[in-house]
């Protein structure tokens, strides 16, 4: 290290700043930082205030997920599998209960199909909403965080009313759901759907115009079509580049194609062109869930084969939700068969044909793809998540270089990564 | 731990204790350590909804060296672990853990080789939540026993 | 089986006879075996003259006891073609003891971290690659976790000696917070 004289005064600036040209700082950014997207570390090698190379550090939040479902039954890996991308955990659990019944060669009925749908477009809202809170957090727009966790709240309220839990929830299994619609839950939903579309023209008046916003977030974190296929990135993030690619359009899953709906793109390539994209795709998914609601067929929610189907008839009982009554009448008293096959579904589960087969859905950050490999046991050989923040975070190098570190904070931002599907 | 080290040995103070002990539960700073997917309900406790604010506890400081409470929230990883021993050794004294989640608590559903199996093995917990992932009212309700415990925490100790 | 993707495996067994087999179609999705060998240029034909712009999964598995050692590991590329909607996935056998396979992120950039997070958890070597280290686990880690003769871990769960009160006293409310709203 060499040792340099500096005047006070300043006035030899120049010449301290030409002899430094070769030198670049490395800071590391995270893995515990306040832009709080989870453990993600960024490495960053700047000059000055200019970002030449960052390099993505991931892994802190490993959890050995897919490890774990090759110890556990088929039905018990999607408590497992609810936990990868946390803030869309029905779409989790429909991939692979999807990917199960594929190789299963049984299809859930019809009135399980709508309400996976309905469930699956209001965790894009919910999702979606704490990009806005936290994205709009991070570049100073602290009421976003605000407003954007309290209408999750209330989406969060229907959620615990129809499946018990506010997150992570195991509702959908192979073969169908877990329970039916509790009675008001329509309503509820109703009255979401009544409320909600004014409190996203309020967020739209708050940031679309807004000087700040506008500067934060157009024209930095560019990526070009060309780049974001190379690179592997889909969703909102494909879609902001002008490519109008939605697997809910392409290859419907789970009776998509009887709903009508728009795939918004933007021409923008930057982060703006992403948060424009989020936005209109919140209010596509009102429409969605609208038509869901209004045409919910009727019928079993499970399908009916004994030896596949989850054995819970569930009643509200004196202390609390457990096994209706005329269900343990039956399976203690009249028929050994019912027996034997309650359980075994409980201690064994089912055995799966063997075969593999790679679902893919859409989730609220893009292609979310479940590679399931099954030898015909009762439990997974292998489950492999293609999960879209892991190949959307590969992007974030290629759209910072040569911007400023706070450039930095709107790129990843805008990416909107969950480290629970980065690092699984 | 803080104050105390201050004080000359062998002097008993009531008041004075009594009234430290509450100015410290007035407005402990949580430090961001939010991993998983508890981390999304701690943010949604600190939100408008069930409000962290009546307590003084809505800034939650980046920098651990501000900050009195660490609540770790979500599970733990082999990689991750140094790093929450690092931030914990960071926070000055005095301070306090609460392991949120099952995960943090005793490594939750995930009993393999890649989460560390309770995060007391790492750093000393004042509180357990368990959940998975645990209402906003349950965490409130570990911060408000977090409180009562240091009310009567002796200031002195022997 | 679709029409283009019919074409699709015509042109590949035409263009590389030796390294890429007939196609097998199962569960509705079509599969061929590929040799390792010359991966890359089967990936590049597909992407520069049949459009598949998209390698969407790069995913490993290890078939210890219930495949022949020299074919414990697969290697699958899931490719997708966008313009023509369809998903083609490519499957390379790897031996016990030979694992390495060519790199293909020359041609999709995509396979960078997929291919390092196939190293990580099976130990298959991507000659090639820019860049090839462990990508969750930490860098000091010994062993490859996602292999089938990996241990789970964890620790061992003892329930011993426990004793559970008949449900009258275990579901009475526990005792309040103490919260005595005031300084005591």
């Amino acid at each position: 290290m060499s040792t340099r004289e500096l005047h006070l005064g300043g006035s030899d600036w120049d010449d301290v700043v030409a002899g430094a040209e070769d030198e670049t700082m490395i800071i590391n950014m995270g893995p515990q930082h306040p832009s709080t997207h989870g453990v993600l570390r960024l490495v960053l090698e700047l000059d000055g205030e200019t970002v030449v190379n960052c390099s993505p550090v991931i892994g802190y939040l490993h959890t050995g997920i897919e490890k774990n479902t090759e110890v556990r039954s088929w039905t018990q890996g999607v408590t497992f599998v609810t936990r990868m991308d946390y803030l869309a955990p029905f779409h989790n659990e429909m991939a692979y209960c999807l990917a199960v019944e594929k190789l299963l060669g049984i299809e859930a009925p019809p009135r399980a199909q709508a309400i996976r749908v309905m469930l699956a477009e209001l965790n894009r809202i919910s999702s979606h909403l704490v990009w806005l809170a936290t994205g709009g957090m991070e570049l100073g727009a602290l009421s976003m965080m605000l407003y954007g966790f309290r209408e999750r709240e209330t989406i969060l309220n229907i959620f615990e009313l129809i499946t018990g839990l506010r997150m992570n929830h195991a509702y959908i299994r192979p073969g169908g759901l877990i329970q039916d619609l509790p009675d008001g839950a329509i309503d509820q939903i109703r009255d979401f759907l009544i409320d909600f579309p004014k409190k996203l023209n309020d967020y739209e008046n708050l940031l679309s115009n807004n000087p700040v916003w506008l500067d934060r977030n157009k024209g930095i974190g560019r990526l070009s079509a060309a780049d974001a296929l190379a690179l592997g990135v889909t969703g909102p993030m494909l879609r902001a580049s002008g490519v109008a690619h939605d697997l809910r359009k392409s290859a419907p899953y789970s009776g998509y194609e009887r709903y009508d709906f728009d795939v918004p793109t933007s021409d923008a390539c930057d982060c703006f062109g992403r948060y424009v994209v989020r936005l209109a795709e919140m209010r596509e998914s009102l429409r969605i869930v609208r038509q869901a609601i209004d045409d919910l067929p009727s019928g079993p929610i499970m399908v009916a084969d004994p030896k596949i189907a989850w054995p819970a008839q569930l009643q509200l009982g004196a202390d609390g939700l457990g096994n209706s009554p005329d269900y343990i009448r039956k399976i203690m008293g009249e028929s050994m068969e019912a027996l034997i096959h309650h359980f075994k579904l409980v201690t064994e589960g089912f055995k799966v044909p063997v075969g593999e087969v790679y679902v893919p859905i859409e989730s609220p950050r893009g292609e979310l793809g479940y590679h399931v490999v099954s030898t015909g046991g009762p439990k997974p050989w292998r489950v492999h998540v293609r999960d879209p923040s892991f190949i959307n975070l590969q992007s974030v190098p290629h759209m910072v270089r040569g911007a400023l570190i706070a450039d930095v904070i709107a790129a990843v931002a805008s990416v909107d990564p969950v480290m629970g599907g980065v690092d699984r | 731990m803080g104050i105390e080290e201050k004080l000359p040995s062998g002097i008993l103070l009531t008041t004075v204790s009594k009234f430290v002990r509450w100015a410290r539960t007035g407005s402990m700073w949580p430090a961001t350590f939010g991993l998983a997917c508890c981390a999304i309900e701690m943010m949604a406790t600190g939100a408008a909804h069930h409000d962290l604010a009546r307590f003084g506890m809505e800034v939650f400081r980046a920098s651990p060296r501000q900050a009195d409470l660490m609540i770790v929230a979500g599970r733990v990883s082999q990689k991750m672990a140094p790093v929450l021993r690092q931030i914990y050794d960071q926070m000055p004294e005095p301070k306090w853990v609460i392991s949120m989640g099952a995960c943090a608590s005793c490594g939750g559903m995930f009993n393999n080789y890649a989460i560390v199996q309770g995060v007391d093995q790492i750093v000393p917990v004042d509180e357990y939540v368990p959940g998975c992932p645990p209402r906003p009212e349950q965490l409130m309700d570990a911060i408000l026993k977090l409180h009562t415990k240091i009310k009567a925490e002796p200031l002195v100790k022997g | 089986m679709d029409e283009a993707l019919q074409h699709t495996c015509a042109g590949l067994r035409e263009r590389f006879p030796e390294q890429v087999s007939e196609p097998e179609e199962t569960f509705g999705e079509v599969s061929v075996r590929v040799r390792p060998g010359r991966i890359a240029e089967v990936c590049a034909h597909l992407r520069d003259e049949e459009g598949f712009e998209l390698l969407s999964d790069v995913s490993g598995v290890d078939f210890l006891g219930v495949a022949p050692p020299d074919e414990r590991f697969l290697v699958a590329y899931h490719l997708a073609s966008l313009s023509k909607n369809v998903r083609l996935r490519l499957r390379v056998f790897l031996p016990e003891g030979q694992e390495a396979v060519p790199t293909v992120t020359g041609v999709y950039p995509t396979a960078d971290w997929q291919e390092r997070e196939v190293y990580d958890f099976f130990g298959i070597i991507f000659e090639g690659h820019p860049d090839l280290r462990r990508i969750l686990m930490p860098d000091d880690w010994e062993g490859h976790p996602q292999r089938k003769d990996y241990p789970l871990g964890g620790t061992k769960v003892e329930f011993k000696g426990a004793r559970v009160p008949p449900p009258d006293i275990r579901r009475q409310p526990t005792t309040t917070t103490g919260y005595p709203g005031r300084i005591a």
